[in-house]
């Protein structure tokens, strides 16, 4: 689904990643972890297509097409999410209408109709409840004066909103206590099927107990530097991450 | 001969054939007088520092329209508010239009100007009235109190509660090249008396129509006033609006400004307040391209105790546009326990945009509280990718930061045929079509 070869990319001229080798097949779950400024976020941006990071060299291609020239809404018309680490607040508009506006413009890119109203509310019941999201919470301003939990569910509710292939969850555990944790990782565990992928960012493996990855990666100074199953999140949990820079 | 010479010749040659009460007579030939001696304003003012002129009064008006053109319910249409019931004044060409009109006598006045100067039934509240509130010292008033002979008049009696909304509408064809018109208008609300007002000046041709408009409203004891303006006017046309209020006790004056249009407006609007605990709000948001230039100036003059002024603007500049905010609060030393609030808000959406912003505090009394603050600012980058990510392209994107951002102006808009409007014009403005109202 997600091919990335021999990526790098940078930003204000400064190059962040260094040649980053990944390939995500439908099904899978991916963990990407890594010390504060190796470059996880980065990754996450340049993914979804945000129009200041320049891929300089390597290959990003998505369900086989080289996606590196698409902006960031033709990338989620295709089926890329990225839940942000830090939810932007939008003052004057409420999730509801955000929720419409995201579900009906990608439709339109994808060349469908409008989703009719009624199935739309139906939908929007139905995920606010698989949440825990109050139906009063949706007609708040987005992110406006929420929570880190708020923010975080709200952006798990818009993934299952939107249903893409591939999501991208940055540090989505971070600011939120064990109770948010469940709930978010447990809505994640629902949309997990053989047709899409996830991407899990993540700086601790705590969220990984919940969300159990089939593989895990640590990135290191913009380069993938290990790679193995689940038991390495546990073995960096005990060593640090010293442990990846000292055997690098 | 240049526009002023050519504006105070016309003046001597309308009067000979015109009748008024003598005490109006009086008042036009001072104003022409003041007009005569102070000429158009120039940059060199304070007040117009940022605001040129030149364009403008180097055009060759009509100062007397010929004729007008007959036009038809289609022609109209769009520019009216029609899933909504309402009175309406309607103008073609400076000329009233029985036809596309509904006024009434039935309980309180809703009619004209002309009417009201030239029947004896108004004399008294001509005289009581008529160029009290404005600011005789304004050229741009001046000339139209010297000129203005048409518009509307609206008299609401004590208690009298006006179920439905009045349009004021000026509607300009193009029959006669350059036109200028001075509609004036006077309002007065009784006690307790409540009315929902809008206006609009429409141009529906190519050809420059220059609009100085002057309206007086006075509000007495409880009366509350709800004034929408929508300036969406054609790209070849120009307004100054100048707008006096009289406020009495426990009044409510209301005025939403919303300016898309034209390409050159400049606003005046000014509360006086006459006794205590009084009310007065003023919103606007401004959404303008291209070589638009939008001018607000407001002034609420606290001269009573306990009284609130709330006021709101938010500015979207793109393209070459130009806005000009300045705000003057004055508190005068008997007024303590004033609550005076301004916010002005901008976004510029382009590098050659401007927006010169001002608030103007002179505040004499020392138990009040004043906050007033201005922001420029940039659509967040942030938000727009965050929106991106979504699925929303970047046009939408913008344009729904941008309601976002104008949204709680229209929050307090009570016509709900007036929100929906505007939330059109908006996405008009934007090229949008976002599907759902804020």
């Amino acid at each position: 689904m997600l091919s990335i070869d021999n990526l790098h990319a940078q930003v204000e001229g400064k190059g962040i990643l260094k040649g980053i080798n990944l390939d995500v097949k439908p099904g899978e779950v991916h963990a990407i972890m890594g010390p504060n400024g190796s470059g996880k976020s980065t990754l996450s941006t340049v993914i979804a297509g945000h129009e200041d990071y320049e891929v300089t060299d390597g290959t990003l291609l998505f369900q086989g097409s080289d996606i590196s020239d698409l902006s960031a809404d033709e990338r989620a018309h295709l089926g890329v999410f990225l839940s942000f680490q830090y939810p932007v607040e939008i003052p004057g508009v409420t999730v509801t209408n955000f929720i419409k506006t995201a579900i009906n413009e990608t439709r339109k890119g994808q060349g469908l109709e409008e989703m009719p109203a009624n199935v739309m509310l139906k939908k929007i019941k139905e995920k606010a409840k698989l949440l825990s999201i109050d139906t009063q919470f949706l007609s708040r301003s987005l992110n406006e004066g929420f929570s880190g939990g708020e923010k975080k569910r709200n952006e798990i509710f818009q993934l299952a909103m939107l249903e893409p292939k591939l999501a991208i969850l940055d540090e989505t555990d971070s600011g939120l206590d064990i109770d948010a944790l469940r709930v978010v990782a447990n809505g994640v565990n629902t949309l997990r099927s053989k047709d899409n992928a996830i991407i899990v960012i993540t700086h601790y493996q705590r969220l990984l107990d919940y969300i159990v990855p089939d593989f895990v990666h640590v990135l290191h100074e913009g380069k993938i530097v290990k790679s193995g199953g689940k038991e390495l999140a546990h073995e960096l949990e005990e060593k640090g991450y010293d442990w990846i820079k000292q055997a690098t | 001969m240049d526009l002023q010479e050519k504006l105070v010749a016309s003046y001597m040659a309308q009067t000979s054939s015109t009748e008024d009460l003598s005490a109006i007579a009086k008042i036009r030939s001072s104003a022409i007088e003041t007009f005569e001696q102070q000429g158009f304003p120039t940059k060199k003012m304070e007040e117009w520092k940022y605001t040129p002129l030149n364009k403008l009064v180097k055009t060759d008006y009509t100062v007397f329209p010929k004729k007008a053109k007959n036009l038809t319910l289609d022609d109209v249409q769009p520019y009216i508010l029609h899933d909504v019931d309402t009175y309406k004044i309607v103008f073609v060409d400076g000329v009233y239009s029985a036809f596309l009109s509904e006024t009434t006598h039935e309980g309180m006045d809703v009619c004209l100007m002309s009417a009201a100067l030239s029947q004896t039934k108004y004399r008294k509240v001509i005289e009581t009235y008529f160029d009290t509130a404005t600011d005789s010292k304004d050229s741009f008033t001046a000339l139209n109190t010297a000129f203005g002979r048409e518009g509307a008049f609206i008299h609401i009696p004590k208690k009298k509660v006006v179920e439905k909304p009045i349009q004021i509408i000026h509607f300009s064809t193009g029959v006669n090249q350059n036109l200028m018109l001075q509609p004036r208008n006077l309002i007065v609300a009784d006690q307790q008396a409540e009315v929902q007002i809008i206006e609009r000046h429409q141009s529906l041709s190519d050809t420059e129509v220059f609009t100085n408009v002057v309206t007086e409203i006075f509000t007495h004891k409880g009366a509350q006033v709800d004034y929408y303006k929508i300036q969406n006017d054609h790209e070849e046309a120009s307004l100054v609006d100048s707008t006096y209020i009289v406020q009495q006790k426990h009044s409510h004056a209301k005025v939403h400004t919303f300016s898309f249009g034209s390409r050159f407006v400049r606003n005046n609007l000014h509360f006086y307040h006459k006794d205590e605990a009084i009310q007065s709000t003023m919103k606007g948001i401004t959404l303008v391209e291209g070589k638009q230039l939008v001018d607000h100036h407001t002034l609420v003059h606290h001269a009573h105790p306990n009284s609130e002024s709330h006021q709101e603007y938010k500015g979207i500049y793109d393209g070459q546009a130009t806005g000009v905010f300045n705000g003057k609060i004055v508190v005068e030393q008997e007024a303590q326990k004033t609550n005076a609030f301004q916010q002005n808000n901008n976004i510029l959406m382009s590098d050659k945009a401007t927006i010169n912003t001002k608030p103007q505090l002179e505040i004499f009394a020392d138990d009040v509280r004043c906050t007033h603050g201005c922001t420029i600012g940039q659509l967040d980058e942030t938000a727009l990718f965050y929106l991106q990510t979504r699925g929303i392209p970047q046009k939408e994107a913008r344009a729904l930061l941008t309601y976002a951002f104008a949204n709680n102006v229209l929050a307090s808009v009570t016509i709900p045929a007036v929100k929906m409007r505007i939330n059109a014009l908006i996405a008009k403005k934007l090229g949008v079509n976002l599907g759902f109202n804020l």
